[in-house]
């Protein structure tokens, strides 16, 4: 057999996706801090899940369950969904979202390598369009909530739906300051007077904002890890800090500073974990550029003008669509080759 | 940390004071080179049996001049170049050409080829030896005897080298490239040559740049080998032509010809053109040293230093004839001569179908590796598209596309996403995270494209010449009617005597047998190409010989059955 | 009303203008699509798909006449390249013209022949030399292995020799499939 190279540096898939994992840890450690332990209930499910899925799909389709499942490819979807579902989402909502990200956008499709589009933003979106009043609805963080919900009482309003004797929906929940922007806006309240809400924290969201940090320190450790390349998150965060800094000089009344898209909403999640998936995104450095500052300037349009507070699982799966055209115009240039 | 490091290296690389440039990607593989290089070159004595291959170049095989039971002294000419890209074939010792058949070759394909089998006498005895006075003859007369002395380039693609010394008018060569750069992992020979050999080299050097008037001349060295880049540079400078040593950065694939030429002068060889046409031209060390070795000392190539590291007793570089049997080799080298040697280097290197298979002049380095050094890689999953192979390729590919090409058999685009500019060093298997064996897909579509393109050439040809076959066909017809047509409008003008009528019947018969055997002779000889010509003169001769072996043996049958009949 | 009747007008003009140019601008000459067939064909000029050679076979299925499944020489990728080029359903080798073989040369043994010239009359592309009563020899490098002069050939002395793989010819194998399948797949398709 001649199968040169015979020596290899290469870290495998498996070890890849652990690093994505740890990477996302200091902001589960965050959103614990911040919205309380249901996250973690939120993670499990949605883990075991995907792998009770995943390896239902791979016998079916008479694949190598074992050496698919130990990838760790479907963990790392589950824990992007989970982390992008709102923290107390029901059990069935959990369940249902990871199920459609791994059998309809990852196996149908052909599986670890061959899914078109992001399976956990492929989940996410399912979800926003049938649910949307679930898929909306945020607890408060802890430090705002007229209510602190316990570890246990979180568990069981997942799992049940009931919550403690004698607390109100409304005093766990509050609107996230995308939301709140958009329906304030449309109440014609100024920027000035919605901005006082104490959802609105320094940079972001009250608390979200600490999530998001911590995201921006996961993905640096990715870049520096050589997991990703700085392009992608590079090109998205300055698309849309770039857009939204025009719209603020413009009217600083009706849109909302960089700051607060920059560290609202999934931004820093989309930015290092999400738009960074290799399958789905395109190869060339070029167009890992053009891509990921598509789905920026499509997010903010979202945001600003569309139907749904943030727009991020609809950007990336449109440019999703885009990516065979994006890397056959940007093909860099050959060894020995003009142009 | 890693980042940090990587970035100042490329700082480091782009605001050096070398003046060196860089390639894109590449790979920083262990280096176990030192195994092998603690022992001086060791001479091995010409072993009982040689198998020497016509097909050791890249090019024509060359043309046997000596027939089986023929004694050859050692240099001796056992076959000579056949065309220019083509190169002759010496005996490494003095013996007895005892077969001229197919043998097992050192290829990757396992298959044999003809090779000459020499049956060594013991004796050693050298052929007379004449060095050149290469400035008082021709440069055309140098360059012929190199073609004649069989020196190829030794780093392992083995191309003629006189044609890559003929001066191009067109093409003048400004800089002179000498590879030393020996990038792949274990290898050792070419940085041994260099420590031992370093002033005979240079002599080799000076020959060439004489042959190509180049005006500039650059030993390239990568920097891990800091004792070859000492002995080089004193060598050089008691050269009476300026001759730089520049240390380039370890990096894998450095010492490929278009990667050094890039580092050392900037420039990229144009895809599918000639480095000559940019103005520049590359050899390998050993080259140069046999450049040298036949100018001064009249010796043709019939030995070469190859490598013998890993799981042996005495890893190091040993000077072999060419020919010897590798099991020997290796045997001599304290290894077992396992089934899973490996030739050529760990990167791209291939296995030999057979431990019986003879040094060639390509044999830089044999490889045994016991189970723990190449384990087999753990099974392929799919391409997660991580693009680390695209950035690890030195030609600036993009691997992920080309895998997906090759795998679908999708030709054509693999062609379209330059295929061909791929030089495979198997960087991009070596950082592949789903281990798929990407080399091994663009070797397959390459030479699936390139059978492609030969059966459309042999269709063109084809085609070409079924057209001109009815087109001859059809001018046939046409002039026999015509002839006809004539004929028969004289016999009417004539009109009608009855001895004219019998007279024009004979007329028209004979005109008709004589169109009859004009149609037995064929025509289909005219149009060909030379190659053909040349076949058919071959075929003519032949069939001369058989027709004159069959009179003879008719006219002995006649007289033994006259005799008998007496 | 006027208006838009006006603007109607007014494309129709410009469209025609356009559409003139470019029929101008960009006419093909002759029948390009038999060419393109004729590209695809191997030139074996073996007859076995029913026609005198390559072309009248290519002008056969350029008027529709012929299958696009009649030519064993250009095997199954034939087949495709021929479907792809005019659009219609892939359809595998129709068995009434042949098989394929693997591609071989046409051999005379130059003892045996008598010199009757019969098959270099029959050769297609003149790639056997000789004349009337002197031995007759292929050009290996011209044979296209149609074998359409072995069955002329009155004392059978032509065989037909498949062309053998040597280290010149030689191409890299497809790489194995690196993704095992599970034992019960494997188990079926043996079966």
């Amino acid at each position: 057999m001649n199968r040169s190279p015979y020596i290899s540096e290469a870290p495998s898939v498996t070890s890849i996706m652990l690093k994505v994992m740890l990477a996302l840890v200091p902001a589960i450690a965050a959103y614990v801090w911040v919205y309380g332990g249901g996250i973690l209930v939120t993670l499990a499910l949605a883990s075991l899940t995907a792998i009770v899925t995943e390896a239902l799909m791979l016998k079916l389709r008479d694949r190598p369950v074992r050496l698919f499942i130990t990838d760790g490819s479907a963990l790392v979807t589950a824990w992007l969904l989970a982390l992008a579902l709102p923290p107390l989402a029901p059990w069935w909502l959990i369940v249902l979202g990871t199920a459609i990200a791994i059998v309809v956008a990852k196996q149908i499709y052909g599986g670890l390598g061959n899914n078109p589009f992001n399976p956990a933003m492929v989940g996410y979106a399912a979800l926003l369009i049938s649910f949307p009043a679930l898929m909306t609805t945020w607890p408060a963080p802890l430090a705002l909530a007229e209510f602190e919900l316990g570890f246990v009482d979180q568990m069981l309003f997942i799992f049940s739906g009931n919550l403690p004797a004698g607390v109100a929906l409304d005093a766990v929940t509050s609107a996230t300051p995308l939301d709140y922007l958009k329906t304030q806006l449309t109440l014609n309240h100024s920027l000035q007077e919605i901005t006082q809400s104490p959802i609105f924290g320094t940079l972001g969201a009250t608390g979200g904002e600490l999530v998001a940090a911590a995201y921006l320190l996961g993905g640096l450790y990715l870049i520096q890890q050589r997991i990703i390349t700085w392009h992608l998150p590079v090109a998205f965060l300055a698309a849309i800090a770039i857009m939204a800094g025009l719209f603020y000089l413009a009217d600083a009344g009706r849109f909302a500073d960089p700051a607060l898209h920059l560290f609202g909403g999934a931004t820093m999640l989309c930015a290092f974990f999400i738009i960074t998936d290799p399958v789905s995104g395109p190869t060339t450095p070029r167009g890992k550029l053009i891509f990921a500052a598509g789905i920026g300037i499509m997010t903010y349009v979202i945001r600003v003008y569309g139907g749904y507070p943030d727009g991020v699982a609809f950007a990336v799966i449109f440019f999703n669509i885009c990516v065979p055209l994006i890397d056959a115009y940007t093909q860099p240039r050959v060894f020995g080759h003009d142009k | 940390m890693n980042a940090i490091v990587n970035l100042s290296e490329l700082i480091k690389r782009k605001l050096g004071k070398t003046g060196l440039s860089s390639f894109n990607g590449g790979v920083h593989p262990p280096q176990h080179k030192l195994e092998s290089t603690t022992s001086p070159i060791r001479p091995v004595p010409p072993p009982a049996r040689l198998v020497l291959p016509l097909r050791q170049h890249v090019g024509n095989v060359s043309k046997l001049q000596v027939a089986t039971g023929d004694h050859v002294l050692k240099g001796q000419l056992l076959a000579r170049a056949d065309g220019q890209v083509s190169a002759a074939v010496h005996a490494p010792t003095s013996g007895t050409i005892a077969a001229i058949d197919n043998q097992l070759i050192p290829h990757p394909s396992g298959l044999p080829d003809i090779s000459i089998t020499l049956e060594a006498d013991g004796r050693d005895e050298w052929i007379a030896r004449q060095p050149l006075d290469y400035k008082a003859m021709s440069k055309q007369e140098l360059l012929d005897s190199l073609r004649e002395a069989g020196v190829v380039g030794l780093g392992g693609a083995t191309f003629p080298s006189h044609i890559k010394l003929r001066e191009d008018a067109r093409h003048p060569v400004r800089t002179l490239i000498i590879n030393g750069a020996e990038c792949e992992p274990y290898i050792s020979c070419d940085d041994m040559l260099m420590r031992e050999r370093a002033a005979e080299i240079v002599r080799g050097i000076e020959i060439m740049r004489y042959l190509l008037d180049a005006g500039r001349c650059v030993i390239g060295i990568e920097d891990n080998k800091p004792q070859a880049a000492a002995a080089m540079r004193a060598a050089a400078a008691d050269s009476e032509v300026a001759i730089d040593v520049a240390e380039v950065p370890t990096i894998y694939p450095g010492g490929g010809a278009k990667q050094l030429i890039k580092v050392i002068t900037g420039l990229e060889v144009p895809s599918g053109r000639l480095p000559s046409e940019i103005g520049v031209q590359c050899f390998n060390v050993a080259t140069a040293y046999s450049v040298h070795r036949l100018v001064h000392h009249g010796e043709p190539v019939i030995s070469r230093i190859v490598t013998v590291t890993g799981h042996v007793g005495h890893a190091g570089n040993y000077e072999v004839p060419l020919g010897m049997s590798i099991r020997e080799l290796v045997e001599l080298a304290g290894g077992k001569a396992i089934p899973e040697l490996i030739m050529g280097g760990p990167m791209m290197g291939f296995n030999l179908p057979s431990a019986d298979v003879p040094v060639v002049k390509a044999t830089n380095c044999i490889i045994v590796p016991d189970s723990a050094m190449f384990p087999e890689p753990p099974p392929a999953l799919p391409c997660i598209r991580c693009t680390r192979c695209a950035d690890a390729c030195p030609a600036n590919l993009q691997p992920q596309e080309l895998y997906w090409f090759s795998k679908s058999q999708n030709l054509d685009k693999a062609r379209e996403y330059k295929i061909f500019d791929c030089i495979e060093c198997g960087c991009c298997t070596y950082v592949c995270p789903s281990n798929i064996p990407l080399v091994q897909y663009y070797r397959f579509a390459k030479s699936e494209i390139i059978a492609q393109d030969r059966a459309r050439e042999a269709a063109d040809i084809a085609r070409e010449r079924n057209e001109f076959r009815l087109k001859r066909i059809e001018r046939e017809k046409q002039e026999r009617a015509q002839k006809h047509a004539q004929k028969a409008a004289g016999a009417k003008t004539e009109a009608a005597p009855a001895d004219d009528a019998k007279k024009a019947a004979i007329a028209a018969a004979i005109e008709r047998a004589k169109a009859q055997k004009a149609e037995m002779t064929p025509k289909n000889t005219e149009a060909v190409s030379p190659v053909v010509a040349a076949e058919i003169a071959e075929i003519e001769t032949r069939r001369a010989e058989v027709q004159a072996a069959s009179t003879t043996e008719a006219r002995t049958e006649e007289k033994q059955s006259t005799e008998e009949a007496k | 009303m006027l208006t838009a009747l006006y603007v109607m007008l007014g494309l129709a003009l410009l469209l025609g203008v356009v559409l003139g140019y470019s029929a101008l601008k960009f006419k093909v000459e002759g029948d390009p699509l038999v060419a393109r067939i004729d590209a695809i064909l191997p030139q074996t000029q073996c007859g076995q798909c029913g026609y005198p050679g390559c072309k009248p076979y290519a002008m056969a299925i350029a008027k529709g006449e012929a299958d696009i499944n009649q030519c064993p020489p250009g095997g199954d990728a034939g087949v495709h390249a021929l479907a792809d080029l005019l659009g219609v359903e892939y359809k595998p080798l129709n068995a009434e013209h042949g098989l394929p073989k693997p591609k071989s040369v046409a051999v005379i043994d130059e003892n045996v022949c008598i010199g009757c010239t019969l098959c270099i009359q029959a050769c297609p592309v003149d790639a056997i030399l000789g004349a009337a009563k002197h031995m007759h020899t292929v050009i290996a490098s011209e044979c296209t292995g149609c074998e359409l002069c072995v069955a002329p050939c009155p004392v059978d002395c032509i065989t037909m020799e498949p062309i053998a793989e040597s280290p010149a010819n030689w191409k890299w194998r497809y790489p194995v499939f690196e993704i095992k399948p599970e034992p019960a797949v494997t188990r079926k398709i043996a079966e």
